[in-house]
């Protein structure tokens, strides 16, 4: 009987230590949310395809920067870049997956999506409650012919913070001089005027139920619940909307080549839409364990290679091969204890 | 004599034998004294183990709020801003809004929670007693986000529709009172807070009420009735006296609940930092709400300490709250003690 027992326990421990060892092998990512439908699902195929296993856990970019830099996950993942000097100090490298939009969406009766243009100084100025109606002269003058009720305008933002506000606040920070100074640019700032809706998800419950509401949410969001969305004045004077082109347009309006610190807001070029961002992966330069940086890296690369399908099909706008290549042969900073670069191939 | 009785059970010839033990002797029970050892060490460990996870919990939370803490020091609890991007932070809005929302709570929950209990208890008949008994206590297995999605998309527009627009109508051009409706009919905001809140701890405190109710001896209730007390009489007299400790605690367990309610006031309280508009129907935000909102994306330093510093602050609120209901306890047993 007590033979029985201990060599059951000797067996559960045994085959315990066993599932230890496996998970060694694999890899956790933590950070952003708003990729990690596209992560998830490449994890899912990767491991379909090569049987190794990555366990990502969308924490949010904060929890994700600090958890990369506790060493507490082989990969962390912002929306929000770090610049070149934040990344020196911890000794981490940074470099994009994915590319997504955020949509400034209206519910206004009688307006049709896209029916509306507006300008970054307006947005600001609505966001600053500086016009808080919709039939006011600079809104009117900017949209002759569209009828604009005589309706207060019922501001929605978010309540958490997150990447998405983040490219709208540095985006409005970009444009209008008053935000700039007043309020400035983060994950969560403290917003002159509006209702806090939690994720996009709530944001969107808002706006569909205000009347005359203004709001923003991901452009995977905004399309998916068929959100009525503005037009707006990008940096070449154009009025876009936002789709996959433009995005990709302001993507390759970024200059890569120097640096990975870019945020694709306001970028230059007719077809770019103005509230553009990248995502990003952080990893740190010295590797204490080689061998989760190459799997993590392996990862990354087979997402390059096979991803881009399964990454449009949730709505989110893949890296122009060029910017891919750097990604490349920047992995070559990644090192082991000995100071060879990891491999990923 | 001996053939006309039935047969002994026990056969004669061992009649001697009878005064020995039959079988083996049961094996005696060792008090061993290790054994009380271990089990008065094992109790005392359990009850040693609360203070200190108590202890340890109060005292990471203070180390975390600590940059928090020498910053602003009490100043902490009277500043208004809240601005991660110039690094500013103050607590009195989520202070305020938590402390607001709870009191809106229970200034509805009680008189109905009261009600409640007095029904199932003097005035249901027999048969809807265990059938409402039952749905008050299923009310309270409701998850609280579920009340916060109901809350967001029914019945903040019915509030607004309906109970706001009207009073603004009503209140129109009264000097204080229409200050207290003013803002967007959004649906959302301290008040609609206030109220899903009290939904919430409704069946806590009428399922507890319920019970000490019942716990008084139906000597004394029909020796009242039989004097010709009315319902009324009983309750009050009777009932109320001799339940009060409970009672009491019944309230507080519907405070405490709703002082740490989270999720259902994230999706209701409209998460906005501003004391400007004393309005019940603005937007406002709470200390619960707050840590759930920004804690995930907090930056290290005095962002994520300051946020940690409101949760030290929750946590002393809700020791006050405790104190106060034990201190209004023993003041009202003095009282009694007194009067007799």
């Amino acid at each position: 009987m007590k033979i029985a027992q201990i060599s059951s326990v000797l067996i559960l421990s045994a085959s315990m230590a066993l599932a230890t060892s496996a998970q060694a092998q694999d890899v956790t990512g933590a950070g952003a949310s708003f990729p990690a439908p596209v992560y998830s699902k490449w994890a899912d195929a990767y491991n379909k395809a090569t049987g190794a296993r990555i366990n990502y856990q969308s924490v949010g970019s904060g929890a994700g920067l600090k958890q990369i830099r506790a060493k507490t996950v082989d990969f962390g993942a912002s929306d929000m870049p770090l610049t070149d000097d934040e990344l020196a100090k911890d000794g981490l490298v940074q470099f994009p997956t994915v590319i997504g939009g955020v949509v400034p969406v209206v519910n206004i009766k009688g307006i049709q999506p896209g029916q509306i243009k507006l300008t970054g100084q307006l947005l600001g100025d609505i966001y600053l409650g500086k016009i808080a109606k919709w039939n006011d002269p600079a809104l009117a003058a900017l949209n002759p012919g569209v009828p604009l009720p005589d309706e207060a305008i019922a501001v929605v933002r978010r309540a958490d913070g997150s990447g998405t506000s983040f490219i709208f606040t540095n985006y409005l920070s970009k444009v209008n001089a008053e935000w700039k100074s007043k309020v400035g640019e983060g994950a969560a700032v403290n917003w002159p005027t509006g209702a806090g809706g939690k994720g996009n998800e709530g944001v969107s419950a808002f706006v569909q139920r205000l009347p005359g509401a203004i709001g923003y949410v991901e452009y995977a969001y905004a399309k998916q619940n068929k959100m009525s969305h503005v037009l707006m004045k990008n940096a070449a004077g154009a009025f876009v909307g936002p789709d996959d082109l433009n995005f990709k347009a302001a993507a390759a309006g970024a200059d890569w080549n120097k640096s990975f610190y870019q945020v694709l807001t306001e970028q230059p070029g007719k077809d770019s839409w103005p509230l553009t961002g990248a995502t990003f992966i952080l990893m740190h330069k010295n590797q204490d364990k080689p061998v989760q940086a190459t799997n993590s890296l392996k990862f990354f690369d087979w997402a390059y290679g096979n991803g881009d399908k399964m990454a449009a099909d949730l709505e989110y706008v893949t890296l122009p091969d060029s910017v891919k290549s750097l990604v490349r042969k920047q992995w070559g900073e990644i090192k082991d204890g000995a100071g060879k670069a990891v491999a990923f191939k | 004599m001996a053939a006309t009785l039935p047969a002994s059970p026990f056969p004669q010839a061992q009649d001697k034998a009878r005064t020995e033990p039959v079988g083996e002797p049961p094996v005696q029970r060792k008090a061993s004294p290790w054994a009380d050892i271990v089990f008065s060490l094992l109790a005392h460990g359990a009850a040693w183990l609360v203070l200190l996870l108590l202890l340890g919990i109060i005292g990471s939370l203070l180390v975390s709020a600590m940059p928090a803490i020498r910053e602003y020091g009490l100043s902490f609890l009277w500043r208004s801003d809240w601005d991660p991007v110039k690094n500013q932070y103050g607590g009195l809005v989520m202070i305020y809004g938590t402390l607001m929302t709870s009191i809106i709570a229970l200034l509805i929950a009680v008189p109905v929670s009261f009600g409640i209990a007095l029904f199932l208890t003097e005035l249901s008949p027999g048969w809807l007693r265990r059938p409402l008994g039952i749905a008050v206590e299923l009310l309270a297995a409701v998850p609280s986000i579920v009340y916060g999605m109901w809350g967001l998309l029914v019945f903040g527009p019915i509030l607004a529709t309906y109970v706001q627009q009207p009073l603004q109508k009503l209140l129109h051009g009264v000097p204080v009172l229409s200050r207290l409706v003013e803002g967007a009919p959004v649906g959302i905001g301290i008040f609609s807070a206030g109220v899903i809140l009290a939904i919430m701890i409704i069946p806590f405190i009428a399922a507890v009420m319920r019970d000490v109710f019942e716990t008084t001896p139906a000597m004394l209730r029909e020796s009242a009735y039989g004097l010709g007390s009315t319902t009324w009489e009983v309750v009050f007299r009777v009932v109320l006296p001799y339940t009060k400790a409970g009672v009491i605690g019944a309230i507080m367990l519907g405070l405490g609940r709703a002082l740490g309610e989270t999720m259902a006031i994230t999706f209701v309280i409209g998460n906005m930092n501003q004391l400007d508009s004393p309005s019940l129907f603005a937007a406002a935000n709470s200390i619960t709400s707050a840590l759930a909102n920004e804690f995930a994306e907090a930056e290290e330093g005095l962002h994520q300490a300051s946020l940690i510093y409101l949760g030290l602050i929750l946590f002393f609120i809700t020791f006050v709250v405790l104190a106060l209901s034990k201190v209004l306890l023993s003041q009202l047993k003095k009282g009694e003690g007194s009067r007799t």
